[in-house]
């Protein structure tokens, strides 16, 4: 298969689209104009809670917002959303979620729950109330 | 939609669901999309990439013959304790060269499973000293494929070089309830490891 006009084939297509290593992440990264971190990151654990500061129909007025944006703020108010539910539902590397996320936490649209601090255990009656809840299932 | 309420969404509403993640880790093909997707009130959410479609080496698949692709990044799986409280469950990448992503998963992470099959106790290896150098609490469910030998827990403690206190358990990842049981360990002995060592563990 030669290709004639230049064109990249199907699998130079893909190999721009799929970082061998970690899945998906080239193209997304459009979507953040590029940037990779946000000084969120340390607040944006998998399961910290993404929640809306408003309610459905209420318009979303930042013109710097992009599609992707306000479709997180729109799920977010029907739900609160984990980063990780939010990653899988657009299918999105956790990378770009949390940039899109430390926008959205900027323009004062979304809050986070507070991130279990690192090697803290919950206290002991939620421990019981999960190991209840896992009995339970 | 899982919380109901919206009230709960307002910055003035009630208390906000506490999230609690337990991992999943083992070697490749032993059974953690699987075990995730046993308990799961969702279907395992994951991103995952076909090694053999994408021309890479193809891993070791022995005794796991059926098996053809291998998950990339990460799968998990929720748990709705009740409506403040949700239990998430992430299954680890089952390739060393995955282990950046690790570090994320297992920060602030209420313990771990590690699954192992008899065939192939050394892929736990990594999990297993992974874990016991983050001071993670955490439990070795032996899944019983159909075909292995069944070694009593005990014989597979020695094999693995266990501290005493770490338990271990015969499972069934495809079962709900086996896999439950194994959870349901991974809180208690989480709940026994608080309650010696009231001071954080060190990383
Ligand atoms: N007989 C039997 N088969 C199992 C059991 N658990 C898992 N399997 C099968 O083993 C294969 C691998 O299971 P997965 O759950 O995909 O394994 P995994 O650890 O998520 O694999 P990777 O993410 O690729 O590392 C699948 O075909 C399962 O159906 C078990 O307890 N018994
Ligand atoms: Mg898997």
């Amino acid at each position: 298969m030669t290709d004639q006009d230049g064109r990249p084939g199907p699998e130079r297509e893909q190999a721009r689209w799929f970082d061998d290593e970690a899945g998906p992440v080239v193209r997304p990264y459009a979507m953040t104009r590029g940037r990779t971190r946000t000084a969120a990151e340390g607040r944006l654990d998998l399961i910290a809670l993404v929640i809306a500061e408003s309610r459905a129909g209420e318009p979303i007025a930042d013109q710097t917002l992009s599609p992707e944006h306000v479709d997180i703020v729109e799920l977010c108010r029907e739900a609160p959303q984990s980063v990780a539910e939010l990653a899988a539902e657009f299918d999105l590397p956790v990378g770009v979620v949390r940039v899109l996320i430390g926008d959205l936490l900027d323009a004062g649209l979304v809050h986070v729950t507070r991130p279990v601090p690192p090697a803290e255990l919950p206290d002991a009656q939620v421990l019981r109330e999960v190991i209840d809840g896992l009995r339970a299932l | 939609m899982v919380f109901g309420r919206s009230e709960r969404r307002r910055r003035s509403g009630p208390a906000e669901p506490v999230t609690l993640k337990i991992l999943v880790a083992g070697g490749f093909g032993v059974g953690k999309t699987t075990l995730v997707g046993a308990v799961s009130e969702i279907r395992p959410l994951r991103t995952e990439e076909r090694l053999t479609e994408a021309g890479r080496p193809v891993d070791d698949l022995h005794g796991v013959e059926a098996k053809s692709t291998t998950t990339v990044a990460m799968d998990f799986g929720r748990i709705t304790v009740h409506d403040e409280l949700v239990l998430y469950l992430f299954g680890t990448p089952g390739q060393d060269r995955f282990w950046f992503l690790w570090d994320d998963l297992a920060g602030g992470a209420l313990g771990a499973v590690v699954l192992a099959d008899t065939r192939r106790l050394a892929d736990s290896f990594a999990a297993i000293d992974y874990f016991e150098r983050r001071g993670l609490p955490f439990v070795v469910a032996v899944n019983c494929f159909d075909g292995a030998d069944r070694y009593p827990a005990e014989a597979v403690r020695d094999a693995l070089d266990l501290d005493p206190e770490v338990p271990v358990l015969l499972c069934d990842a495809r079962e709900r309830e086996s896999a439950r049981d194994v959870l349901v360990a991974v809180v208690e002995h989480a709940m026994r490891r608080g309650a010696r060592h009231p001071e954080p563990a060190l990383p």
